[in-house]
């Protein structure tokens, strides 16, 4: 089976960059802070492979890097440098010529494409729930008409079945029907929470970033979210990326994991064996912080 | 179907001023198709870590673990890519632990459900007589098969666990004590089990704390 995604050398720089930026940061010399020109490396040199209905885990301190790779991968920041490839059965309909010229099965570089482009990828095969509801949600704005407006972006038009459509996902994310004219913020964290899934999960997309979704959630509230993200992830085999700093989090969703600090990827096998018998030192640390 | 070949172990806790812990060392030994493999040896020797080396839980240090995979054919899982190994565990190889790791609100009819249906590809209602059936052989009360097995006694809860391990009938299953918190009642229910699983063609490795239950089970025994 071929990965549905690779990303091959993704690096994000802020700041001017020099040539020692990269030699100077980093787990070995513990800081993502370039002493030469004061650059933050957020992330370097990080390769994966996500394969279809496959849950990749990225676990990491606050700073490692972790949501960076979702915003790039969400196209909300431009890389430095680094490659995108989507596998040819993702492509959605209308981009075929992000085919032309390539050799294999897989797109050209996305980060190379046009911000439309890249506008159009997302919205046809990608969704995104983030730690803080007020980034993915407006918040003024009433939950049934939070998900029109992703459908508006997919092409639909219809508002009878727009509001359908809603419900629907409403109703899967435990929403009461009865409530999808109210603004999200009238609602509780949790809540939100599930706005943001339903809206997320709104286009059918074949793969959903999660950034610390569960965090800052109470314990019960965190449970229900996490039975619904496990529920959905089996009902619509999709294919996800996880950050999260929780272990347990990771361990419940995650085949695999990565183990991120400092802006590099220190360590990544399967889950069972990145808790079991971690292999770098801030893994370690890391298993052995756990309550 | 699994053949070992100077497997060694050591852990290097990098946190704790890389102190090396010992894992296994040059573990050797064959497993033909069929067998019901037991490893013996005093506590420490390394038992549980051949068993975790085998399903990868542990990264081995260096050898070789020869599986004669169903999909892959003959394949190193000491070194075969992850994905490999996923594919592997979730179609061939089943792995008891000691202990139920649960998965929090999920009943006890539907953790052993779930891999039925994922692995086996067999409808809903199928695999539910699939698992009731088995429940019922390993004598869980009924009222119990839809709740949360994080509240059950410690046998009930291993019970669920064989029944979760070995209700997919994977092809090699490998078993840490499995009988370890069972009564004398329940560990003959589950050696029944098991010896009908080997009937209908699965390969296991296991580890017993009891002397007498692996010289009754074990077709045959390496010590370590």
């Amino acid at each position: 089976m071929e990965p549905l995604l690779k990303a091959r050398n993704l690096s994000k720089i802020f700041g001017s960059g020099c040539q020692h930026c990269i030699a100077a940061t980093g787990s070995e010399a513990e800081t993502n802070v370039c002493p030469h020109c004061n650059s933050v490396v957020a992330c370097n040199d990080v390769n994966f492979d996500l394969f279809p209905n496959e849950v990749l885990g990225i676990v990491g301190e606050s700073g490692s890097g972790k949501s960076t790779l979702i915003k790039l991968t969400h196209f909300e920041w431009e890389t430095t440098s680094g490659e995108l490839n989507l596998h040819r059965s993702a492509l959605p309909d209308g981009l075929g010529e992000l085919l032309a010229d390539t050799v294999d099965q897989y797109t050209r570089n996305l980060f190379a494409l046009s911000q439309f482009q890249q506008r159009q990828i997302r919205n046809a095969l990608m969704g995104i729930v983030y730690q803080n509801p007020y980034l993915g949600l407006r918040m003024n704005i009433s939950s049934g008409g939070n998900i029109a407006e992703r459908l508006l972006g997919a092409g639909w038009r219809h508002i009878g079945k727009m509001r359908e459509r809603a419900s629907e996902l409403l109703e899967k994310t435990e929403i009461p029907i009865s409530r999808m004219d109210e603004p999200p913020k009238n609602f509780s964290g949790g809540m939100q929470q599930r706005v943001q899934i339903a809206k997320a999960l709104s286009n059918n997309p074949l793969l959903l970033l999660l950034d610390e979704v569960t965090t800052g959630l109470d314990l019960s509230v965190q449970a229900r979210v996490l039975d619904l993200i496990r529920n959905i992830q089996s009902e619509f085999q999709l294919s996800m990326l996880v950050v999260s700093h929780d272990l347990g989090v990771i361990n419940l969703l995650c085949n695999r994991t990565m183990v991120m600090k400092h802006g590099r990827v220190v360590e990544s096998g399967l889950t069972d064996q990145i808790l079991q018998d971690p292999q770098h030192r801030y893994s370690q640390l890391l298993v052995a912080s756990q309550l | 179907m699994l053949s070992i070949e100077n497997l060694n172990k050591t852990f290097n806790i990098q946190i704790l001023n890389n102190i090396q812990v010992h894992g296994c060392s040059n573990v050797s030994f064959k497993v033909d198709s069929g067998q019901f493999f037991a490893l013996a040896g005093s506590s420490g020797k390394g038992k549980s870590t051949v068993l975790k080396c085998i399903y990868r839980t542990y990264l081995p240090g260096s050898g070789h673990i020869w599986y004669d995979s169903a999909n892959y054919g003959r394949i190193d899982l000491a070194c075969a890519p992850e994905r490999i190994l996923l594919d592997i565990r979730s179609r061939e190889m089943g792995y008891v632990s000691q202990f139920l790791n649960v998965i929090p609100r999920v009943s006890a009819i539907d953790l052993v459900m779930e891999p039925i249906i994922v692995r086996n590809g067999v409808s809903h209602a199928n695999a539910r007589e699939r698992a009731c059936n088995l429940l019922e052989k390993l004598h869980i009360p009924h009222e119990l098969f839809n709740a949360y097995p994080a509240t059950f006694s410690g046998g009930e809860q291993q019970r669920i666990n064989i029944a979760r391990a070995i209700g997919w009938k994977p092809r090699l299953l490998l078993l840490d004590e499995p009988t370890a918190s069972l009564d004398a009642k329940s560990i003959n229910q589950v050696l029944n089990l098991l010896s009908e699983l080997r009937g209908q063609g699965t390969t296991m490795v296991g580890i017993f704390h009891d002397q007498e239950i692996m010289n009754k089970t074990a077709s045959q025994t390496y010590t370590l």
